[in-house]
């Protein structure tokens, strides 16, 4: 099992996302914002961080990225793809989730241990959690207010494709507590907290991170 | 008209705005000695910001020797004072750099930019030692909390040492955040940077080699912070007009990013000779100081240089603090090798000129001669100034007003002490710090054990063997004040025992002297007493100083800020998950007092913000103490005798325990030991002090440990969940306090502030 970790310019948790896919026991392999061979990886991890300095708009220009067009196409053909933070930013912008993420209602950045409640445990990510589970991880952005179109929400919820909500207070103004969203085929993942922080009780909140890099796993393993 | 060799050689007699550029008349004499001519107007500019305050140390030097002169003998140094920062040796193979510096000026005139460009600064020092850039700290020095012009300094440079840091993926693992009236006019920033390298990766700045190339990569230059010198550059620009440039730099993180992977990939394919980076005065720095430490000549064509801004002078070129630029020494058959690097990174890479053995730094533009000096004269053998000092008319005064009873009302009833434990949990000085912490990434890199609110930051350096650094940085300026040479001991004795109480071993220290006007001898008094102080008690507790930063000039007025000697301590963890964390986590655990507590209300918290004064002597400090409890700290942490351990600093026990309490959720029983006045139990600040957890079955290991060495030890009360109204802190026959209670209050003042 090999999982991609994809480095484009200015991406910052690119390791800490090779280490969370090894610490699950798969192989990581690093993948190069500029070419667009995705090494014969089962998924794909996009990580957090300021992909070219964040400028114009998050995830705005690495959406661009040569190897962009291998994911997107590798997405739609149902290779599993998490992306964490800068990575969920990308995915919207990307199209491959609907809506998009804007400043934080505080309007700094937010750095903390966040309870979230897991909605959808059927995803190619979250299938090693139970639906209603409440998990803590790593939140830390600026610009992680999730927001889409009233109808776009509804049929989220509709479908069930909420993965994760804020638990608690709401961190940044994102619409409906969300966290983290899905494709239609439960196969694209985004969400904005960092599971790869909450992989060891040394250096995170806990493991409870560790959960969404075994479910890729295990849902190569059975498709 | 290009202002060049040849012009000054024939216009001897032209007037040089010398005065404007900051140089007194026996400095311009000097340089016109050196030179045997009339600088040219770029040579007036590169040695006017080589020889202020802020790049020569010409009114600190003398005293700075102290620190190589006093210096502990120790195995652990591979690099020492002078270059970009200290290198240590924390065993495996591994060595770690690190330093503080101030950007406390930029950060007061535009505060987002000014702490930003602070970070980034720091960052680039650690990166040109060869090092990876793992982590930084802020100490933070701010006016009042309801001083207007705090809501406009401190939002901002938190929100700039923040964007910076998190955009480069460094985690920020700790730092202070002060108030104190004397900071109002003139906040501090300083900034901390760790790095890790292997021991031969260790880079230096000497441009040697005869015909190596000389290479500025990374941002292109604009106008930004050259200051000063654009009052040259519009005198002898006069027809294209005045210019005004922008004195504050302004920072650009994700090119700093890549110049960071860049550079860390010429160092991996040893593409590279030497290596300096960019700072203040810009290339006149970088040129002179590369060629100084190296072969002695260099040849630059400014031309060169790409710019963001084509109406640039030659002048304000070579002055320029654009950030995010670097300057290489590159051997002619990797130059290609080089590029290739830069190009992978998106990095502008310019080969601007080569090595020499002339012993002169030649700097031509559009063919002229503009620079020609040795120099030495420029970056090493700057003026000296053995400044007046004299002790403070006044401070015997202060010395004097010692805060007894009878002059500072005490709380004695139990609902007295009770509020006044409500009152300074909630005091800006104590209160929760989350609202400027929980704007820093501190997770970033994945090997981030412990950060603030900890008693020190902690990072693993490797995954395997578990080895890691440990890291401080503290200064109570109000025992500065009181007396400078005991208050550097004391910011050093705190910062050591902060980076013990982690249980890691001290090995080195860094240092930022925050100070007032040098020209002013009572300021000077107090800078010459703290680094004698800090001197001798560096030499005492064995720890080097590898490097650090003098900021002179930091007044409003005649009024200086307090004295404010900003220490901080490099310890290293053979193994980082026996590090000792700060909560109280286990119901039934005992807590012990470390330590002797004596009646030393002196500069306390206390007095400060209930009394708002200041006088007396501060605590005693006795570094034989603070070594004797280290060793318990580092020897318990070891052998898993601690479950949590906390240094009691500012606002004493009460505060300590406090902390502990709600970090870990859980309450305690205290009693009061008998003798001792419960105020000055709670509330005193006397040193060489920690509270630990011990396990009961660990405690008989414990007080055998602190009985061999003869240190002072108490049992002083129990953890405790809390019955039905939940956990609480429960001063035995006096008060009780719901946790719920104390973090209510406690995290409130922040955020009410800047609301």
């Amino acid at each position: 099992m090999r999982v991609g970790v994809v480095t484009f310019p200015g991406s910052l948790d690119d390791q800490d996302a090779a280490r969370a896919v090894r610490y699950a026991g798969a192989e990581a392999v690093s993948l190069w914002h500029g070419e667009d061979d995705l090494a014969g990886v089962d998924a794909v991890v996009l990580p957090g961080g300021f992909s070219y300095g964040d400028y114009l708009r998050c995830g705005a220009i690495a959406r661009f990225a040569p190897v962009m067009r291998s994911v997107v196409k590798a997405a739609r053909d149902g290779m599993p793809v998490l992306g964490i933070c800068n990575g969920f930013q990308i995915l919207c912008e990307a199209h491959l989730l609907p809506g998009a993420l804007i400043r934080n209602d505080v309007r700094t950045f937010v750095c903390r241990d966040q309870a979230l409640r897991v909605e959808n445990a059927d995803t190619a990510w979250t299938s090693g959690f139970e639906a209603g589970q409440q998990i803590v991880v790593p939140l830390k952005s600026g610009e992680g207010g999730y927001v889409a179109p009233e109808a776009t929400l509804d049929a989220l919820e509709a479908d069930g494709r909420v993965v994760a909500r804020y638990a608690g207070s709401n961190p940044n103004g994102s619409m409906r507590d969300i966290a983290g969203i899905t494709s239609e085929n439960g196969r694209v993942v985004g969400l904005m907290p960092h599971p790869e922080h909450a992989i060891d009780a040394l250096t995170g909140p806990g493991t409870d991170g560790l959960g969404f890099f075994t479910s890729v796993l295990a849902s190569v393993v059975s498709a | 008209m290009t202002d060049s060799v040849r012009t000054a050689e024939q216009t001897p007699d032209v007037e040089q705005p010398w005065a404007e550029l900051g140089l007194k008349a026996d400095e311009y004499d000097k340089i016109r000695e050196h030179l045997r001519r009339r600088p040219t107007s770029c040579e007036l500019a590169m040695y006017s910001v080589m020889w202020s305050e802020h790049c020569s140390y010409k009114s600190s030097k003398v005293h700075l020797r102290q620190f190589g002169d006093k210096a502990p003998r120790t195995d652990a140094l591979l690099v020492g004072i002078g270059e970009n920062a200290g290198v240590v040796d924390v065993g495996d193979g591994y060595a770690v750099t690190f330093k503080v510096e101030s950007h406390n000026h930029p950060s007061y005139v535009e505060p987002h930019q000014g702490a930003a460009t602070g970070v980034g600064g720091i960052v680039r020092d650690i990166l040109a030692m060869g090092a990876r850039p793992i982590g930084v700290m802020d100490p933070l020095r701010f006016g009042p909390l309801d001083a207007p012009d705090t809501r406009r300094v401190m939002p901002g440079v938190v929100a700039g040492v923040g964007t910076y840091g998190n955009c480069l993926g460094l985690p920020n693992i700790g730092g202070e955040v002060v108030f104190d009236p004397s900071y109002a006019g003139n906040p501090l920033v300083n900034a901390l940077c760790v790095g890790v390298m292997r021991h031969d990766h260790i880079q230096s700045s000497g441009a040697t080699g005869v015909g190596n190339l000389v290479v500025l990569y990374g941002a292109k230059t604009g106008g930004d912070g050259i200051g000063g010198v654009s009052v040259l550059a519009s005198e002898t620009f006069t027809d294209s007009g005045p210019t005004k440039r922008p004195s504050v730099q302004v920072g650009d993180p994700f090119m700093e990013k890549l110049l960071i992977e860049c550079t860390l990939e010429l160092f991996r394919d040893d593409l590279v000779v030497a290596i300096q980076d960019l700072g203040g005065a810009g290339l006149s720095c970088a040129t002179s100081e590369m060629a100084s430490a190296g072969t002695g000549g260099m040849r630059v064509e400014l031309d060169r240089v790409p710019l963001r801004d084509s109406t640039l002078a030659p002048e304000e070129i070579l002055m320029s603090e654009s950030q995010e630029r670097m300057m290489a020494i590159v051997e002619p058959a990797k130059i290609e090798a080089f590029m290739a690097v830069c190009e992978r990174w998106d990095v502008l890479a310019t080969v601007l000129g080569e090595v020499t053995d002339t012993g002169r730094l030649v700097i031509t533009w559009r063919g002229e001669t503009v620079v020609d000096v040795p120099p030495r004269t420029v970056a090493h053998e700057g003026p000296v100034y053995e400044r007046p000092y004299t002790r403070p008319s006044w401070q015997d005064d202060l010395q004097a007003d010692v805060p007894t009873p009878e002059r500072l009302p005490r709380p004695g009833s139990p609902e007295e002490l009770r509020d006044t434990v409500l009152r300074m949990v909630a005091a800006p000085n104590l209160a929760d710090k989350a609202w400027a912490t929980e704007q820093y990434d501190r997770f970033v890199l994945g090997n981030t054990v412990l950060a603030q609110p900890e008693d020190s930051g902690v990072l693993r350096i490797d995954e395997e063997s578990g080895l890691g650094v440990a890291l401080s940085t503290d200064c109570n300026a109000r025992f500065a004040k009181l007396d400078p040479y005991e208050g550097a001991r004391l910011a050093l004795a705190e910062s050591y025992r902060n980076v013990a109480t982690v249980g890691a071993r001290p090995l080195a220290v860094t240092n930022c002297l925050n100070f007032g006007s040098p020209e002013d001898p009572e300021v000077m008094w107090q800078f010459a007493e703290a680094t004698r102080g800090l001197a001798d008690a560096c030499l005492e507790l064995g720890v080097p100083v590898t490097g650090g930063n003098v900021s002179f000039y930091n007044q409003t007025g005649d009024t200086a800020i307090l004295p404010t000697p900003v220490v901080g301590v490099l310890g290293v963890l053979d193994d980082v998950t026996r590090r000792t964390p700060q909560a109280f986590t286990e119901p039934g655990q005992v807590i012990y007092l470390l330590g002797e507590t004596r009646d030393e209300l002196a500069g306390s918290e206390w007095a400060h913000e209930v009394h708002s004064h200041l006088g007396g002597r501060p605590p005693r400090c006795d570094l034989a103490a603070e070594r004797a409890l280290g060793e318990i700290l580092i020897n318990a942490s070891r052998d898993g005798l601690l479950d949590a351990a906390h240094d009691v600093s500012d606002g004493g026990l009460a505060q300590a325990l406090v902390e502990s309490c709600l970090r870990g959720g859980t309450g305690a029983r205290i009693w009061v030991p008998d003798g001792i006045d419960p105020f000055v139990f709670l509330f005193s600040e006397s040193q060489a002090r920690a509270i630990v957890a011990v396990p009961r079955t660990e405690e008989v290991r414990l007080t055998d440990m602190c009985t061999a060495r003869r240190y002072p030890h108490q049992r002083i009360g129990v953890l405790d969940s809390g019955g039905a109204e939940g956990p609480a802190l429960d001063v035995q026959g006096l008060f009780s306090l719901s946790l719920s209670e104390l973090r209510a209050r406690r995290e409130a003042t922040l955020p009410a502030a800047m609301a």
